[in-house]
């Protein structure tokens, strides 16, 4: 029997599941940094995650909502991982499953499921912890090489915590910066921080093949970044002895796996050019506001969300180019 | 501190006081009378809001009513489907006017192209959505006039008042029908027709639109209407004329005497609601096996089962069709 | 290369398939029986001048076009007329046609159906379209809008360029790329004779770079004919598009809801020059035209010269039968073709193909939920937001979808081809389209 169907007749190769895994391999790099240092702690976090999201995703469709079950298409494994990502690696496990709870079940699954989610659901968790667990949540193990056990280990500040203290301290710009991480290192990881947020360049690895594989589109990372450089770049040139230099805040906390991976999100984030870059304007600005004056020594995430509620609002106001705006020729009256 | 609550009650007093004022002046100012009748009989109305009377809301025609009342002294051409006689009366009776009765609508769905009567030749993928598939091509069946089963009218009806029969694939109206017409103009093929109640719901009518020559209607669909003409002639009352291969009875002037139904050499005239005819020598109507089986089931449920005018009429036509689930709710 | 020109905003590429790129076009015998559709034009159909029994020749007139926008039809074939009756269309309705059993061939007196080329042009732009008009020609890439129509420059409005369109940026059709090749000459005096019919000197053929053949060869040739150029385009769908083309060579973008014309250009498909120059040249009415026949399972993917009125049956016969695993015949392009009923509808004046798809292709994948990617949004060459019209057609938003400029939509399908959700955008696209033209066409009557 023959089918009848409007056209187009072929489909493209895209598919949410090609899409979703793609982001899975652009986030190997990091994964296999963080292993490497933060060891067998990372590994322990990074699965707890995976696996209890992907839990509560079918437990959800299959018991609550009583829809298909849709935990293949990979969605959840990225929140997941984001989700392992965003937390220290001696996070205790019970906490990391409530995370994920939140994550999947508060973030994702109450707006309705894939796609109609608001804020990130890996965000949503890491903020619940943060504010729920402060002391667990901040307190960071130091970056060793393949750390095997699983005991506590040696915990110190972030580069960014270390700096808001020591202000607030009363210590000079110049006596900190001596403690501080050598930009090659910030660059690598060799930091505290999130498991998944200290190497940035495993990070911008990842970024460079989701913008060749079409996953992302450059707007929203350059926009944070470029944001996030200019405004630390005109403080710190206004007085380099009360701010960190723009080199040092572009690699150090959350920022490069926000810009990059969370802020990217497809779901939560605008659809047009405009949109996109006032949306990562938006969170690079609000990054810096708490980063400087904030109470918090990192903002990437609150940041992000703040602008995560304000994407239909921005959806609404910025319009793709429309065809036939421009004639490029006198319109005969 | 005594000093600051005294300031605070004075100055928000005092704002309240002005902005008191200022909201008399004004409101007594631009007052717009309004007759409170337009209120009483909004009142009246059902509230339902559905546009069924020709007007955009209830309020919009109780405006109106009460206006033509003022200025024509009669309410005609005005009439809620909802509310029915009951409320004409009422709101009749706040204008202080009389209205006629009307004969109680419902709506009644012209097609009976169930997959056994009109096997698909096609197969469709793409939107639920009559209208697009009405523009994209002619139906599975192949029959360009004939229900796309894709359920706008299911979609426009807001009394849950009609909905779609997995079984057959055609619309089944219930007894919730107000006649509002929504389903009408949802229909892109106008297979949906408000008629006639009919004395005790008992009501006749071609059960197809198809305008085409009896061949090839008939090809695409065993119980099309072939425009024969026999119901024409058989008919004392003048009621039946045919149009481009197309009878159409006028429920006007519908007797319900039967006799078209007996004629039809397609089944395309139904009765609905007759006690059933004594059996007579039986028709040859093509009536696939396992078709008449499955009719054992669902034939007092639904409308729009094949052959049910041969095998006698469907007593209550509505019963259950609530529980049919809506094809194009998933 | 360097950079070629295109247009700017969205767009996709398809894989390109061009099975029968290479295949000679082949004129097929005439089949016993020919149906012609009345309504083959874009606008109001024919009134069709003959009765059952009638004798009939090739070229004869048998339907005028009696409204404004409504062209001549005329026999294909000669024969007897069978019947006038309704013949099942490409999308299953059935249709009035005239329906001609074939005796043999006679043509019409006056019809010159030799192959010498005739390029001296001596004829005023008025004649010229005329001569259009009696010929019945419509546009022959697929919106047969009929062409006289179309040279008729409205008044106060100036045409500066005419552009040729041999893009043929649908996937799998060769026809026009095999016209090129093996028409080349012809499509220039065509050409020449649309350029005087629009008083305009400068001509510009535009041609997708996957067809360096065609290109070479017009190029040669545009130089022995005054203001004819010929400008290759990159390989992107959806270029054959008159706004997309005119945007790719000219950097001017027509204006929502306005024609070409407003920015003094007029788009022909290379095959409208063809038919425009045996029109006017050899007297000879549209009758026949170029189709491809292809598919990935086709045994002998071809194009042929065929009669209006043909049965595809008899077209997909020549190509070695319908293979066994079809699951959907297309008419036109994979892009905006329009799937089949049967295999028994005529070929009219705008079949440009018949691609006959396997069961594996046929079918739609499983609609998801839409993760606001935004490709389409990227993808849509018209800078519109396909998945917030679809949402709005969805939900009976008709007024926000009218807002959200809905009518702009050229119906290409790049947004669903791209959609990672496969959600059917361009089904309720056109479903919002048909509603959002109904609210219009209701507004201006009042």
């Amino acid at each position: 029997m023959l089918t009848i169907s409007g056209s187009p007749h072929i489909h493209g190769d895209n598919s949410t599941k090609k899409i979703m895994y793609g982001v899975v391999v652009a986030l190997m790099p990091a994964v296999l940094v963080s292993v490497y240092f933060f060891g067998l702690n990372a590994v322990r976090v990074l699965l707890l995650s995976v696996i209890f999201s992907l839990f509560f995703e079918w437990i959800i469709q299959k018991y609550l909502i009583k829809g298909p079950v849709t935990i293949t298409d990979g969605s959840a494994l990225v929140t997941g991982i984001l989700l392992a990502f965003n937390v220290p690696s001696n996070l205790p496990s019970w906490m990391v499953i409530v995370g994920a709870l939140v994550a999947i079940g508060i973030a994702k699954m109450s707006f309705g499921g894939l796609g109609k989610n608001i804020f990130n659901p890996a965000l949503v968790a890491r903020v619940f912890l943060l504010v729920s667990f402060p002391v667990q949540m901040t307190s960071w193990p130091k970056a060793a090489v393949l750390p095997m056990g699983l005991a506590d280990v040696i915990t110190g500040p972030t580069p960014l915590g270390f700096i808001k203290e020591g202000l607030g301290a009363g210590k000079s710009m110049a006596e900190l910066t001596q403690h501080l991480p050598s930009y090659m290192q910030a660059l690598v990881g060799q930091m505290g921080g999130s498991m998944g947020e200290v190497s940035a360049l495993a990070l911008i690895l990842g970024g460079l093949y989701m913008l060749r594989k079409k996953i992302i589109t450059w707007e929203i990372p350059v926009s944070v970044l470029l944001t996030v450089f200019v405004f630390s770049g005109i403080l710190w040139w206004i007085n380099p002895g009360k701010f960190t230099d723009p080199v040092f805040n572009l690699l150090t906390g959350g920022l490069m796996l926000g810009a990059i991976f969370m802020a990217t999100d497809m779901v939560t984030s605008p659809m047009t050019r405009g949109g996109k870059l006032i949306f990562g304007f938006g969170i690079g600005l609000i990054t810096m506001l708490i980063r400087v004056w904030g109470a918090y020594p990192e903002g990437v995430s609150f940041a992000i969300l703040l602008m995560n509620s304000v994407v239909p609002l921005i959806d609404r106001g910025f319009k793709p180019r429309r065809f036939g705006a421009r004639p490029g020729v006198e319109l005969i009256k | 501190m005594n000093n600051v609550i005294l300031i605070s009650v004075a100055v928000l007093g005092g704002l309240g006081l002005i902005s008191a004022v200022i909201l008399y002046f004004v409101a007594s100012k631009f007052k717009v009378y309004e007759d409170p009748r337009i209120d009483e009989v909004e009142e009246a109305l059902p509230s339902a809001n559905c546009g069924g009377c020709g007007f955009p809301g209830c309020r919009a025609f109780a405006e109106n009513a009460v206006r033509q009342a003022k200025n024509e002294k009669s309410l005609d051409g005005l009439f809620c489907p909802v509310g029915g006689n009951e409320v004409m009366q009422k709101v009749a009776a706040i204008v202080g006017l009389e209205v006629e009765e009307h004969a109680p609508m419902i709506a009644v769905v012209r097609c009976n192209g169930t997959a056994a009567h009109s096997p698909d030749k096609v197969n469709f993928e793409g939107a639920t959505s009559c209208t697009f598939a009405n523009a994209l091509y002619s139906g599975e069946g192949g029959c360009q006039y004939g229900c796309l089963g894709l359920g706008d009218c299911v979609a426009a009806c807001e009394f849950d008042a009609i909905h779609m029969n997995p079984e057959t694939g055609l619309p089944v109206v219930n007894d919730k029908c107000t006649a509002c017409g929504a389903c009408v103009i949802a229909c892109p093929r106008d297979i949906i027709e408000l008629r006639k109640k009919g004395p005790r719901d008992k009501r006749i009518f071609v059960s197809c639109v198809n305008k085409e020559k009896g061949a090839p209607a008939k090809k695409n669909c065993e119980v099309a209407c072939i425009g024969c003409g026999k119901c024409e002639k058989v008919c004392e009352f003048d009621a039946i004329t045919i149009t481009s291969f197309l009878a159409y009875i006028d429920f006007e002037k519908c007797k319900l005497c039967r006799k078209c139904v007996e004629v039809c050499p397609t089944s395309a005239i139904w009765e609905v609601n007759f006690k059933p005819r004594k059996p007579k020598a039986e028709k040859t109507v093509p009536l696939k096996k396992n078709e008449e089986d499955k009719m054992q089931n669902t034939v007092t449920q639904a409308i729009g089962i094949k052959g049910q005018s041969q095998t006698g009429s469907v007593n209550k036509e509505v019963v259950g069709s609530e529980h049919i689930k809506n094809k194009s709710e998933k | 290369m360097g950079f070629l020109k295109t247009f700017t905003l969205g767009g996709i590429h398809p894989p390109e398939n061009k099975l029968s790129a290479n295949k000679f076009i082949e004129v097929l015998p005439i089949p016993p029986r020919v149906m012609v559709p009345l309504g083959q034009n874009l606008g109001a159909p024919s009134k069709a001048l003959v009765k059952r029994g009638d004798k009939v020749k090739a070229g004869q007139l048998i339907a005028s076009g009696e409204s404004f926008i409504s062209a001549n039809l005329h026999s294909p074939v000669s024969g007897t007329v069978f019947k006038l009756d309704n013949v099942v269309d490409a999308s299953g309705y059935r249709r009035p046609a005239v329906i001609i059993n074939v005796d043999g061939d006679k043509w019409e007196d006056g019809i010159d159906i030799s192959d010498k080329l005739i390029s001296d042009i001596n004829l005023t732009a008025e004649e010229i379209i005329q001569k259009v008009k009696t010929a019945g020609i419509v546009g022959m890439g697929g919106a047969t809008f009929p062409t006289h129509v179309k040279l008729m420059v409205p008044p106060g409005k100036k045409a500066e360029y005419l552009i040729i369109n041999g893009v043929e940026c649908e996937p799998y059709l060769t026809a026009d790329h095999r016209l090129m090749l093996e028409k080349g000459p012809e499509i220039m005096v065509g050409t020449q004779l649309l350029m005087r019919a629009l008083k305009v000197d400068k001509a510009i053929i535009g041609i997708e770079n996957n067809k360096p053949d065609a290109i070479g060869h017009l190029t040669e040739l545009a130089k022995s004919y005054a203001g004819i150029s010929v400008q290759p385009v990159m390989v992107k769908y959806p270029q054959g598009g008159e706004k997309q083309l005119i945007k790719a060579l000219l950097n001017r973008e027509v204006p929502s809801t306005k024609l070409p014309i407003e920015v003094g250009c007029v788009v022909q498909n290379v095959g409208t020059a063809f038919a425009v120059y045996e029109a006017v040249q050899k007297n000879k009415p549209l009758i026949d035209r170029i189709i491809t026949v292809t598919g990935k399972a086709v045994k002998k993917p071809s194009n042929f010269k065929v009669r209006i009125g043909t049965p595809l049956k008899f077209l997909i016969e020549a190509a070695e039968g319908l293979p066994e695993n079809t699951g959907k015949i297309i008419g036109g392009g994979p892009m905006m073709g329009k799937a089949l009923f049967s295999e028994d509808v005529p070929v009219v004046k705008g079949s440009s193909g018949i691609l006959l798809m396997p069961v594996e292709e046929s079918h739609r994948k499983e609609e998801g939920p839409c993760i606001r990617c935004s490709k389409c949004t990227e993808a849509c060459p018209m800078g519109l937001e396909p998945f917030l019209l679809a949402r709005a057609a969805r939900a009976s938003r008709y007024d926000m979808a009218e807002k959200e400029r809905i009518m702009d939509c050229i119906e290409c399908g790049s947004c669903q081809y791209t959609c990672p959700a496969n959600i059917p955008l361009l089904d309720y696209l056109r479903l919002g389209k048909n509603k959002v033209g109904g609210l219009i066409r209701a507004r201006h009557k009042k």
